[in-house]
């Protein structure tokens, strides 16, 4: 109350400069009484009666400077700075200590510490598994996993990714996992970088460099290039993405490409284009963390991998019929 | 002083169907008033009141029954709302808070003007309160309007932490009228809002149950949709959190539980509504009557006669209305994205029921949303832009856009285009109604402000943030980067602050210590006052503020997962020694 008093107190001593303040308006009559009735500042100044009683309600936008002399018909009623200025030296510098001249710093630091790690950069756990899934396919039926997550901020985290397949009743045929660092470079888009460890075949670890993210139209993208400790290089692309049927129930196209820059007979893999897989899968959300599928899925063999394939006994082309959970936390 | 229309107007604080008239609330009857801190105790709903020169609140946690879901609950003394806090201008006030939580809590005092150490935020005006401990909040009364407290720790203003708080003036009301209620906006869920925080930082779009999809029949062209989709953002895009989850409250009652204000035909009534919630701007109307709005943010205005308004979250505004014929009305709190409402009754007796309107379709958001021009809005969603052609020239995110001093990076999905002013807008879902709805440019401060100094600079600030990412900030910087970087004010400095939200949600900007006054057109006397201003998506608005409150204040985002996403920034003061 006594700042405020003695602002009042202030602005009517010295009206003088606060009008030199704004020439444009020193001529003019302003629209507020002269004695201006100080808001919710004490009984002396109550407003009894509304002092706008005339005032045209059914017209708030009226120009209240109607008629008065401005010059400029256009101006606006309440003229101020339209160029951005650097706070004057009186509006000081440093952190914000206020606080710790009432409390101590001491008593302040940890409520300090608190706000700013709650609010805005701070970590979450999160943890997916996108396909769950059985395959049923000519001849032998397979289990396959792909899960991924990560633990960080909203710009910077730690990822690990694990995909493997196998026959039911055996131990997988082809298994990996990642454990990855990721930056965000672009709103949508991190950078990923780390290793990749193959725990089914050959003994094989990888450098991993790749892109997650969302393209435009809403894909969902993970591309990553692989060298591994032999100097083969691979190269993977993965793209999903989520019609909304119903508000639980999504239809979902994925792609799945796999390059390789050299044949690698060791692992079967072929030289370039080596695999393409296209399927769609069709869940329902029973809870968004929580939603069974159905889906068919084709993977094909092309080229020098189709030829190591057909040299293994398998069949380049394999359709599968699949039904899973998608699942996260 | 006692004022002769006070024996006149009694304050029910919203009661249930059987109270009629009576000095005691049905649901207060039979309990123990000060029931909590035993940390079991079932939260009541609703609220006592309380008031004089020495006020105890009890923090106490407790389980939560809202229309049979069940929840953990944050009570001030025993129930949510907790209680009215009644105070009189000129007053002194000593609050003592008891924190029987396990976990440190605050009260803020929303909209009071008070000494900063006051002001009840930890890690910027006090250091909290701890477990076990009482904190004395202590400061004279200055003002009068209607305001509300609500904690300022975590998340716990979700869990029910909150309450109102009304100042009766020093002399007399502007207004008149016959008798007066409270209409406390808020939300229950039974889901931890760490839940909630957490999956909105990983799902995008978690709780939208109202997205586009190949079933809906909203009216979007395949070209619109595909705008849409290539920009990576969601048109429905109008809430984080939503009926979904929430069931919306009327002083603590869900629709279905009869929240009810008796009224005589003809009295003049006076509802003092309050947002009291977490993430909702609701827009409020009651069907056959008009509500007259003789007050926002506690402060009064020229009064304004409307049918509708919008109200962001943390806003109050008190209307005047004057019901006569009908023996009931409904009073309707649509959540903006239309998944829900909070319903009030004023009944003529006990138990009347108006009929309730069904919820109307949900909103869209569109161009202008986008900052462009929304002028231009109707050409380009019709024509140009089923054509595709002005999506070529159009720049979603250009820093040229910015000024130097924000941080352009992961943090900013969005730069508005031309951001203009838009404090005529009368927010989304109401800006294509028939009927009256209140916007800013109609609000005109009753009582001329003091200080009609034209300010001496001008700050601009940019709102910003990465829906996908969950991030939000201040000139793309969020609140763990900038805790040692206030926004700095000299003593009684006049500045005009111009908000740009580059964001495609409305954001209630709140500024605690201090009023400013929105430059709406009006006069810079009659600016009206406010302490939050609802950015509209992609638009601007400037207020005036004279600086002279000093120390350290919070400036924030009052949708609570912005404001922990990141929206938040400290404003420091200088006192007129040039300390602060």
């Amino acid at each position: 109350m006594k700042t405020v008093l003695s602002l009042i107190a202030v602005l009517s001593a010295a009206p003088l400069a606060a009008q030199d303040l704004h020439a444009g308006h020193a001529g003019h009559a302003g629209p507020a009484p002269t004695p201006a009735p100080a808001p919710a500042s004490g009984p002396a100044s109550a407003p009894a009666q509304d002092p706008h009683a005339g005032h045209d309600m059914a017209a708030p936008l009226q120009d209240p400077h109607a008629g008065h002399d401005m010059g400029a018909p256009k101006q606006a009623a309440s003229p101020g700075p339209t160029m951005e200025t650097p706070p004057p030296a009186a509006a000081g510098s440093g952190p914000p200590r206020a606080a710790d001249a009432i409390w101590g710093a001491e008593a302040m630091a940890a409520s300090r510490e608190e706000l700013r790690r709650t609010h805005g950069d701070y970590s979450v756990f999160w943890f997916q598994g996108d396909r769950i899934e059985a395959q049923v396919r000519g001849g032998a039926d397979v289990y396959l996993w792909d899960i991924q997550g990560y633990y960080g901020g909203p710009t910077e985290r730690l990822w690990f990714k694990s995909e493997g397949e196998g026959e039911f009743g055996a131990n997988p045929e082809g298994a990996e996992v990642q454990a990855l660092y990721a930056k965000a470079f672009a709103p949508f888009w991190d950078v990923q970088a780390g290793v990749r460890h193959d725990i089914a075949g050959p003994d094989t670890t990888h450098a991993v460099i790749g892109v997650q993210g969302l393209a435009p139209y809403l894909f969902e993208i993970d591309a990553a290039v692989f060298l591994s400790q032999r100097g083969d290089v691979t190269a993977r692309i993965e793209a999903e993405f989520d019609q909304r049927i119903t508000q639980r129930l999504i239809l979902q196209p994925r792609a799945e490409v796999n390059l390789a820059g050299q044949g690698i007979p060791e692992l079967g893999i072929g030289g370039g284009l080596d695999q393409i897989e296209v399927g769609a899968r069709l869940r329902y959300e029973i809870a968004r963390e929580f939603a069974p599928y159905i889906g068919i899925e084709q993977s094909w063999r092309t080229g020098e991998g189709a030829d190591f394939a057909r040299l293994a006994g398998e069949d380049p082309s394999t359709t599968s019929l699949v039904a899973g959970i998608r699942f996260w936390f | 002083m006692i004022l002769p229309h006070i024996s006149r107007r009694r304050l029910l604080a919203g009661a249930g169907a059987a109270s009629a008239f009576a000095a005691m609330p049905a649901w207060a009857q039979g309990h123990a008033l000060h029931s909590s801190g035993s940390g079991g105790a079932p939260i009541r709903t609703g609220f006592d009141q309380v008031s004089g020169a020495v006020i105890d609140l009890a923090v106490g946690e407790g389980p939560r029954m809202v229309q049979g879901r069940k929840g953990h609950g944050i009570a001030v003394n025993g129930s949510v709302p907790g209680p009215l806090v009644r105070l009189k201008e000129g007053q002194h006030v000593r609050l003592n808070v008891t924190n029987h939580l396990g976990e440190d809590t605050s009260i803020h005092w929303h909209g009071l003007l008070l000494p900063f150490q006051m002001d009840g935020v930890p890690g910027i005006s006090f250091p909290g309160i701890k477990p076990g401990q009482t904190f004395s909040y202590d400061f004279p009364v200055r003002q009068s309007g209607t305001y509300w407290y609500h904690s300022h720790s975590g998340l716990q203003e979700q869990q029910g932490h909150y309450g109102p708080l009304i100042i009766d003036p020093a002399g007399a009301e502007p207004v008149q009228y016959d008798r007066e209620y409270i209409l406390l906006l808020s939300e229950f869920t039974p889901i931890h809002p760490h839940a909630i925080m957490d999956r909105l930082r990983k799902g995008e779009g978690y709780f939208n149950y109202q997205q586009t999809s190949w079933s809906d029949d909203y009216k979007l062209s395949a070209a619109d949709r595909k705008m849409w989709g290539k920009m990576r953002m969601m048109p429905t895009d109008i809430a984080d959190v939503t009926g979904s989850t929430y069931t919306y409250l009327a002083n603590g009652r869900g629709p279905e539980e009869g929240l009810e204000y008796l009224f005589q035909a003809g009295e003049r009534i006076r509802l003092r509504i309050i947002n009291g919630s977490a993430m909702t701007f609701f827009n409020v109307r009651i069907p056959g009557l008009a509500m007259t709005v003789i007050a926002a943010d506690g402060q009064n205005v020229k009064p304004v006669e409307v049918d509708e308004f919008q109200i962001g979250a943390a806003e109050t505004y008190d209307v005047i209305v004057q019901p006569r014929d009908a023996q009931a009305y409904a009073i309707v709190a649509e959540s903006m994205d239309r998944s829900g409402m909070a319903l009030a009754m004023l009944a003529s007796r006990p138990g009347v029921r108006a009929p309730v309107p069904a919820l109307r379709k949900p909103p869209l958001l569109d161009m202008g949303d986008m900052g462009m021009d929304h002028g231009d809005m109707a050409g380009d969603m019709g024509g140009d832009m089923a054509g595709g052609s002005s999506m070529a020239g159009m720049k979603m995110r250009d820093p040229q856009l910015l000024p130097p001093d924000v941080e352009f990076g992961p943090g900013i999905d969005m730069v508005s285009m031309n951001p203009v002013d838009k404090l005529g807008d009368p927010g989304l879902g109401l800006r294509d109604v028939s009927h009256r709805v209140l916007n800013y440019r109609m609000l005109s401060a009753l009582e001329p402000n003091r200080d009609t100094r034209k300010p001496s600079r001008l700050l601009e600030l940019h709102l910003t943030g990465n829906m996908e990412r969950y991030m939000w900030s201040f000139d793309g910087k969020m609140y763990s980067a900038v805790s040692d970087n206030p926004i700095r004010f000299a003593w009684n400095e006049r500045v005009r602050v111009k908000l740009v939200n580059n964001t495609m949600m409305a954001h209630p900007i709140h500024l605690h210590g201090m009023f400013f006054e929105l430059v709406n057109g009006e006069d810079a006397a009659h600016q009206p006052r406010k302490n939050i201003v609802v950015v509209q998506p992609g638009a601007s608005v400037q207020f005036d503020l004279t600086a002279n409150e000093p120390g350290d204040w919070a400036f924030h985002c009052h949708l609570l997962y912005h404001m922990h996403g990141g929206m938040m920034q400290t404003v420091t003061v200088m006192g007129p020694e040039g300390g602060a």
